[in-house]
């Protein structure tokens, strides 16, 4: 059975009616600001996303995978006279040129584990240590921001990441590839999940979220956007993601995952599997800020990952799990076009083998909380980074 | 209560009931299910290949700089035994008088995930569970654990084919050396679990213990097939968790792994997951240390061990809090009416369903909680789902029989009065599928 799109959202909407949701509980969004985390999931290799070329050990540690100087073919794009880009990032430079991107090297988020599953948990509970994590720190973000509603947050691609579950409720949102259900079907579903605590208020969320996204993308927009699992799987999600939060009754803070990172064999340096993932994020992020419209001017975009990789190539052309890594900061609401932070070089590594971590992603998350977000400082130390509260938030990565 | 016993019996230690199925089960429930567990598991039905003859198609079509026609037919062939596999795999579990069993077989091919997200697992993935995982679940846990981690789809999945002890001849020849994924992953998500008390230190020493363990190459004897690389073995002695293993080769790691099958924290680890995925998502820690108990008492016998979890009395209360995961509610439709798909319909089906078999999105496979699967899309979609199913029904099909043989007097007169309701036959066992009672378990 098809039924036109337009039926559908006329169903939807009726049973909106039927269930006593007033519009007017989507009435005002609590900021004009938008947030979006992208997770790198697997330990993404900050040592060659931001190589530094310009240290006097990285050719020398790195190796077989160390990147060609700047100038050279496959070589470093330069930005200033330590750091360079990935040359499979290059769609990034104009944005660090316009002064748009920012990049913070040897970053690490305030734990110490090489378990990705352990790890992940952490980046994403925002914990220093394993506890019985069920919230996630951007959900308790959300908490302190007045007059949220199920419609702030959003997942994009599938299940809401432990980042985003939590007290508040939020969207999710993925590619659609099953036909839509009868508007009857769904009236009789809703009512019989009415009792139950998990099924009940995740289908009202989910049916708001789809009308709503029909709206917004247009149907065919919904059904190009194909999920997939390689590098090229990350574009279609965060261009969605960019078309969502650009509107003005949209989402403002979302969380989306690109997988592949854990690159263990055959890495390779300016090509390889790699430089294949950072081709499929520079694109998605490209093609994020270009949906995002005139709101990008208004927007922070951080990728985090769980980790980084060890120094040393490793006997497979690969790296293995190490500590320091390196985050993206990305938007127009962004003072890029430089590197932050402090940089503990490659001479003295940590248990000989991975780079130190200088800067705690949390300061960084807590400053863009606090200057972009407008949430309370104290706040952010206890209750969404708790045991924070002397770990200062990073000043002035905004524009003023 | 002996049908809601039943009921339990047929949902959480099987799939789902089929006709009649509750009224057989309803003589004696539990000694139903325990019964399942006698006799070696069953094969699975069809003309499968081997590990082995996969793993040397792959590793020739690697060899060879192919042409596109060569390229195209490999993958062919691929595909075409992928989707043999999964349907074979999954029409067990449709029709099995055992699904105990083949309940056991999926978890325990989870616990020890091969994921085609890297994607020359695609065409090993059916036989590495078929070889290495089915024949021993009411096994020995220590064979098991061999037969994972020497098969080539994990010794691929996870790296360890290509690494070489830094100082073996090999190593010293070619500058190549140790990759540490496997051995970590082994004491992490195989065996003792993440706070099962190891360092850094022990993941470098199994990692170096078994450096070796690879597969033989298209131009080697018996291609494809597991084979030790004394070459390429860390020479010398290695200490793994405080104990010292001579240098014996291949033996080393044979060793180690029979060391870890029986370690205490081995026990737990399993224990644990065993419970949270039969029992409920936060199993009672009573539960989890009596399981954990027979573990270590019987040297991980496996059908011992099976038995502890369907004898435990939290499994058979009530409510039904664990929510079906995507591949089950699916496996679970077709065991009550008795349709299933066919060949590629299968994976087209678990697509949509966002759980294709073999695709694990990471090595810890996939999650087995509630809140992972209950996401407002997915419960969205699945509704979606269990409406285009029940629409490729027959239409003579009886919803309100399915009610009954599903679910049994469990069934709320809500749910029988909203089928009886229905527009249609079809919307009717579209509501049956979708409801509340059937998503869980």
């Amino acid at each position: 059975m098809t039924i036109a799109r337009r039926d559908f959202l006329a169903g939807a909407a009726g049973f909106a009616l039927t269930a006593g949701i007033h519009r007017a509980a989507f009435a005002a969004a609590p900021t004009d600001r938008r947030f979006i985390v992208v997770l790198l999931r697997g330990a993404m290799d900050g040592l060659a996303a931001m190589p530094p070329y310009g240290d006097p050990h990285y050719a020398e540690k790195r190796g077989a995978i160390a990147l060609k100087p700047p100038g050279q073919e496959g070589g470093v794009i330069a930005l200033d006279q330590t750091f360079g880009l990935h040359p499979a990032l290059a769609p990034l430079e104009p944005y660090y040129k316009s002064g748009e991107l920012m990049l913070v090297p040897a970053t690490g988020n305030g734990y110490s584990t090489r378990s990705h599953f352990d790890a992940q948990d952490l980046m994403e509970s925002g914990l220093a240590a394993k506890g019985h994590a069920s919230d996630g720190w951007l959900n308790r973000a959300l908490t302190l921001l007045k007059g949220v509603d199920a419609r702030t947050g959003l997942a994009v691609g599938g299940a809401v990441p432990l980042i985003l579950r939590g007290q508040v409720a939020v969207a999710s949102w993925e590619p659609d590839k099953l036909p839509q259900p009868s508007p009857d079907f769904l009236v009789a579903l809703r009512t019989l999940y009415r009792h139950d605590v998990l099924l009940g208020p995740a289908l009202e969320r989910g049916l708001a979220a789809q009308g709503f996204s029909d709206q917004v993308l247009g149907a065919d927009a919904a059904m190009d956007a194909k999920g997939g699992y390689g590098p090229n799987g990350f574009a279609p999600l965060a261009e969605v993601a960019g078309k969502l939060l650009a509107a003005d009754e949209g989402p403002r803070v979302a969380a989306l995952d690109m997988l592949g990172w854990d690159t263990h064999v055959n890495q390779g340096a300016d090509t390889g599997r790699l430089a294949q993932n950072f081709a499929g994020l520079a694109a998605g992020l490209e093609a994020m800020a270009k949906a995002m419209g005139a709101s990008w001017k208004r927007t922070v975009v951080v990728a985090v990952t769980e980790f980084g990789r060890t120094v040393a190539v490793n006997g497979n052309n690969g790296t293995d799990h190490g500590t320091a890594s390196a985050m993206l900061v990305m938007g127009g609401a962004v003072r890029g076009g430089r590197v932050h932070g402090d940089w503990p070089g490659l001479a003295q590594l940590q248990d000989d083998r991975d780079l130190r971590v200088a800067t705690d992603s949390r300061s960084v998350m807590k400053g863009i909380l606090r200057d972009h977000l407008g949430l309370d400082s104290a706040a952010l130390g206890t209750k969404v980074f708790p045991g924070t509260a002397t770990l200062a938030a990073a000043q002035g990565l905004l524009r003023a | 209560m002996t049908a809601f016993s039943a009921l339990i019996a047929a949902t959480r230690f099987g799939f789902a009931a089929r006709p009649g199925e509750l009224q057989t089960l309803a003589q004696d429930p539990r000694g139903a299910v325990l019964k399942q567990l006698s006799g070696p598991p069953p094969a699975l039905a069809g003309d499968l290949p081997t590990g082995t003859g996969m793993t040397a198609l792959f590793l020739q079509s690697i060899r060879d700089k192919r042409a596109p026609q060569d390229r195209k037919e490999f993958n062919q062939r691929v595909n075409q035994v992928y989707f043999t596999e999964i349907e074979a795999r999954l029409d067990a579990a449709v029709t099995s008088e055992r699904p105990y069993v083949e309940r056991l077989v999926h978890f325990w091919s989870n616990h020890f995930t091969v994921s085609a997200r890297r994607p020359f697992i695609r065409g090993i993935a059916g036989a590495y569970e078929r070889e290495a995982i089915r024949p021993h679940v009411l096994g020995r846990f220590s064979d098991m654990l061999l037969a994972v981690e020497s098969h080539q789809g994990m010794l691929l999945y996870l790296d360890n084919a290509q690494s070489i002890g830094p100082d073996s001849q090999a190593g010293m020849r070619s500058g190549r050396g140790l990759n540490e994924n496997l051995g970590r992953e082994i004491l992490e998500l195989h065996t003792l679990g993440v706070d099962g008390g190891y360092t850094q230190d022990d993941v470098e020493a199994l990692a170096r213990i078994l450096t070796g363990w690879s597969i033989a190459r298209p131009q080697e004897p018996a291609p494809g097939s597991f084979r030790f690389r004394p070459f390429a073995h860390e020479p010398g002695a290695k200490t793994l968790l405080g104990k010292r293993y001579a240098e014996g080769g291949q033996s080393e790691g044979i060793a180690a792994l029979a060391d870890l099958a029986v370690h205490p924290a081995t026990a737990r680890h399993v224990a644990r997951k065993l419970a949270a995925h039969f029992i409920a998502d936060n199993p009672p820690p009573d539960a989890v240390d009596r399981i954990a108990k027979r573990f270590l008492e019987s040297g991980g016998d496996l059908r011992h061990v099976s038995e502890g979890v369907a004898r435990e009395e939290a499994a058979w209360r009530g409510p039904f809090a664990k929510v079906r995961s995507p591949a089950d509610l699916a496996i679970a439709a077709c065991r009550v009416t008795g349709v299933a798909p066919r060949g590629q319909q299968w994976a087209q089906s678990l697509r949509m369903l966002d759980q294709l078999p073999f695709y694990a999105p990471q090595p810890s496979g996939w999650p087995d909680d509630a809140a992972s699967w209950v996401s407002p899309e997915a419960v969205l979609r699945r509704a979606q789902w269990c409406e285009a199913f029940a629409n490729r029904m027959p239409d003579t099909i009886d919803p309100a029989a399915l009610a009954n043989a599903s679910l049994g007097d469990a069934a709320p007169a809500e749910i029988v009065d909203a089928i009886a309701h229905a527009p249609s036959r079809r919307d009717g066992v579209a509501l049956l599928l979708a409801s509340a009672e059937f998503q869980r378990r």
